[in-house]
């Protein structure tokens, strides 16, 4: 289960990415975070983002266009 | 994360399409985690102001280019010549901003102040367009040139915009 969910349905480029490093404060060291996009570069910039900031980008799903990551903190 | 990386920006134009590159680049790569710097000279000295007052213009942009009744619209030289279409067009994008969720450039600068990028107002265009360090947000430095090479020698991406 997640730790924190950020729901960044709705938000452009780079909001989601912005809001994501927020959330992560509130998230534990190796907690996850839940966070629901529809910004479809999301996809790309979030896996570049974990790759930069080394957490872990567990799984990302979609359903019905709304775009779902998993991360692990597992980073800064 | 390997080793820490940095940025920085010299930030050159300050009208509403411009100011974007600049701040959604800056806000990115603080967020992570990379220390960055912005200095804002000439045109761009105005995004510091307290109260900001974009605009947009097709004047000399072909390029720029209205989603509308399902095609897109561009303006010729001329028409935008005619007083109020600069202003229409400003309204035009704002309301495109707001409604395909696209941050205002009010909402990136205060991401950027709240994630410490280093903001520094060039001295020389303050002397030249008479603006003073009442005008500005708070936070950010004064400096000129040197200042900025300075920072630029131990930034690994530097950018011109």
């Amino acid at each position: 289960m997640a730790d924190h969910t950020l729901d960044a349905k709705g938000l452009n480029c780079p909001l989601p990415i912005l809001k994501a490093r927020k959330a992560l404060k509130e998230v534990p060291a190796d907690g996850i975070l839940e966070i629901l996009a529809t910004d479809p570069g999301s996809v790309a910039d979030f896996e570049a983002f974990c790759r930069q900031t080394g957490n872990e980008l567990i799984e990302h799903s979609v359903d019905d266009d709304v775009y779902r990551f998993l991360i692990k903190h597992t980073g800064s | 994360m390997s080793e820490e990386k940095s940025m920085s920006i010299i930030v050159t134009k300050g009208s509403l399409d411009w100011a974007y590159p600049p701040f959604i680049l800056a806000t990115t790569a603080a967020a992570m985690g990379l220390p960055v710097t912005m200095f804002f000279t000439f045109y761009g000295l105005p995004l510091l102001f307290k109260k900001l007052d974009l605009q947009v213009t097709a004047a000399g942009n072909p390029a720029m280019k209205m989603p509308m009744m399902g095609g897109h619209m561009g303006l010729p030289n001329l028409v935008t010549a005619i007083p109020g279409v600069d202003a229409a067009c400003s309204v035009m994008m704002k309301n495109l901003i707001k409604k395909k969720g696209v941050a205002s450039i009010d909402d990136l600068r205060e991401a950027a102040v709240d994630m410490e990028v280093r903001m520094i107002g060039c001295q020389m265009t303050m002397d030249l367009f008479e603006y003073g360090k009442e005008d500005m947000i708070d936070g950010i430095e004064i400096g000129g040139a040197a200042t900025y090479i300075e920072c630029a020698t131990q930034a690994d991406i530097n950018l011109f915009i």
